[in-house]
């Protein structure tokens, strides 16, 4: 595993899908703000991360935040950022998303570790239009993505394309609503 | 007849192991295609007992929300507890005085003593031993005495707080705790010598179930799963949290990736444990055991959090988003056995659906811990 490598070749993706005409997603950006720098802008209400952020690589500090590097990236790069991953050995450990409501935006997140004894974690994330929340299945990369992915569609409903079995997992088959989105009535 | 034998062969069909089997521990499902003895596919349907922890979370306080994580792995409550806690201590940024962490380490190796112990005896009792589980209640019922005196309850605790513990310990739990030790070694070689090199369990055992380095990569498994497949990979040594890097412990790496060598990760890692909570014990140093300054509103700042632990079973780890109000925005509880389990389907394939039973048990599942 090699921490360089892998940060200039995330950098690299993630610069290449910034020019790119995106049909919804990442258009709405004015500039790039680091989260933590987010809250020197005034915001209106508490309930969303301030300002959008730019697709991009951030080193993030440790301590304070729990992993190390954190890209942001389109929908369709996660498979080829998973690739980068795992060819330099590392884990995927958790697939969720997050559903910013008041964005109108769903967002994956992608958190990986290396477990050959160096400590590093990766985070990518990526946000698609909250009504057609499509991401590409990384589960032909990593076989665990499978399960993580299926839950993630059941509790959020996030449509992992091409997923060899997206149906319920934790719910039951009859279910037709997704609990986690923040709009959801019991 | 050959004709007729041999048309059979690849006929396969259904069978449902569980939702209640002693064998699932709980209530998991496995909905296999048999041909004959062997299985062809293992498919786990998970979900009997979910609860939607992820979405109380958002629904509740900070403080609130303690309560649940402990109810996630009621064999392991103390370590998912230090999870959480140690996740709101580092948003928040909040210090711990060094007697509190030193506490919880006592309390979460003692835990995972008794996780071990009993899966020992149920793993056994899967393979049809009933005895030993008799000797692990015995020892495991300890355990829960000792835990009892200091928090209060005997699975789900609550022990400790955003910024230390919620009260010291007596020195009856020191005295009962070095005794308690000093009666599990001398217990331990005798579980070896009575279970372990029996050649009934060895046969069950050696070269059954195997799963490859890179297997347990793609799934990320972690935990003893992993270890017994010869990646040395533990997160209190690899990412070092609380106090661990104090104590002087090694973390125990099996290489024949066999049901043999998870049960041997498991029964050296209790010795291990076994030697912090002593080293805890004799260095442990005086003062408070609750933060002087941790504020009564926990609101975290805006953004993301990621905080992993090693519980009994492997990695725990806890991510949030926060938007500085007193409820998670959203929270992400990641289970180690949910990974686990899931390489079950492709490393159970063709295999003896006796043998896929000492497989399943080898991968300790706790089932409200896949379900959340």
């Amino acid at each position: 595993m090699d921490q360089a490598k892998i940060k200039r070749e995330l950098a690299a993706l993630a610069a290449e899908g910034m020019p790119e005409p995106e049909p919804v997603e990442e258009t709405v950006e004015v500039e790039a703000v680091p989260e933590e720098q987010a809250d020197a802008k005034p915001k209106k209400k508490g309930k969303e991360k301030a300002e959008p952020r730019l697709n991009g690589l951030i080193e993030t500090p440790y301590d304070e935040r729990g992993a190390h590097v954190d890209v942001q990236l389109n929908p369709d790069q996660v498979v080829r950022a998973a690739e980068i991953l795992d060819s330099e050995g590392m884990t995927l450990e958790a697939v969720t998303g997050v559903d910013w409501l008041k964005e109108k935006q769903m967002e994956a997140v992608y958190d990986y570790t290396y477990t050959g004894g160096e400590l590093f974690r990766v985070v990518i994330r990526a946000r698609a239009d909250r009504d057609q929340p499509d991401f590409p299945t990384i589960s032909n990369v990593f076989g665990g993505a499978n399960w993580h992915e299926r839950e993630t569609w059941d509790l959020l409903g996030i449509n992992f394309t091409g997923h060899p079995q997206l149906e319920r997992l934790l719910l039951p088959e009859d279910a037709d609503f997704h609990p986690l989105r923040k709009d959801y009535k019991p | 007849m050959t004709l007729l034998a041999e048309s059979q062969l690849h006929e396969t069909f259904e069978l449902n192991l569980g939702p209640q089997h002693p064998a699932t521990h709980g209530v998991l499902r496995v909905k296999l295609t048999m041909d004959g003895e062997y299985i062809v596919k293992a498919e786990p349907v998970l979900g009997y007992i979910h609860r939607m922890h992820e979405k109380m979370g958002e629904n509740r306080t900070w403080a609130q929300f303690m309560a649940n994580v402990g109810r996630m792995d009621y064999l392991s409550a103390m370590s998912f507890n230090h999870g959480y806690v140690a996740l709101v201590e580092r948003a928040m940024g909040i210090e711990v005085p060094e007697r509190a962490e030193y506490l919880r380490v006592i309390t979460v190796e003692l835990n995972r003593i008794q996780s071990h112990l009993l899966w020992w005896g149920a793993f056994v009792l899967d393979l049809g031993g009933f005895s030993p589980l008799l000797y692990a209640f015995d020892d495991r019922e300890q355990i829960l005495d000792l835990l009892e005196t200091v928090t209060g309850s005997r699975l789900t605790y609550s022990y400790f707080r955003f910024g230390g513990l919620y009260n010291d310990i007596d020195e009856n739990f020191v005295d009962g705790t070095r005794a308690f030790l000093k009666r599990l070694r001398s217990r331990i070689p005798m579980y070896h010598d009575l279970v372990t090199y029996n050649i009934i369990l060895m046969k069950r055992l050696i070269d059954v179930g195997p799963i490859s380095a890179e297997m347990c990569r793609k799934y990320g498994a972690t935990g003893p799963v992993l270890r017994g497949s010869g990646v040395d990979f533990d997160i209190r040594k690899n990412e070092p949290y609380s106090v661990y890097p104090e104590f002087d412990f090694d973390v125990p790496v099996y290489h024949e990736c066999d049901c043999m060598a998870r049960y041997m990760v498991r029964m050296d890692e209790m010795e291990q444990s076994m030697r912090i909570i002593e080293q805890a014990l004799d260095k442990l140093p005086d003062g408070p055991v609750k933060a002087k300054k941790v504020p009564k509103l926990i609101k975290p700042p805006v953004g993301d959090y990621y905080h992993a632990v090693e519980a009994a079973r492997g990695t725990f780890s806890i991510r949030v988003v926060s938007n500085k109000t007193n409820k998670p925005y959203r929270m992400k509880l990641r289970s180690p056995t949910f990974s686990n389990l899931s390489l079950f389907e492709e490393a159970s394939e063709g295999m003896l659906l006796a043998d896929a039973l000492a497989l399943m048990g080898s991968l300790d599942l706790v089932i409200p811990e896949i379900d959340r």
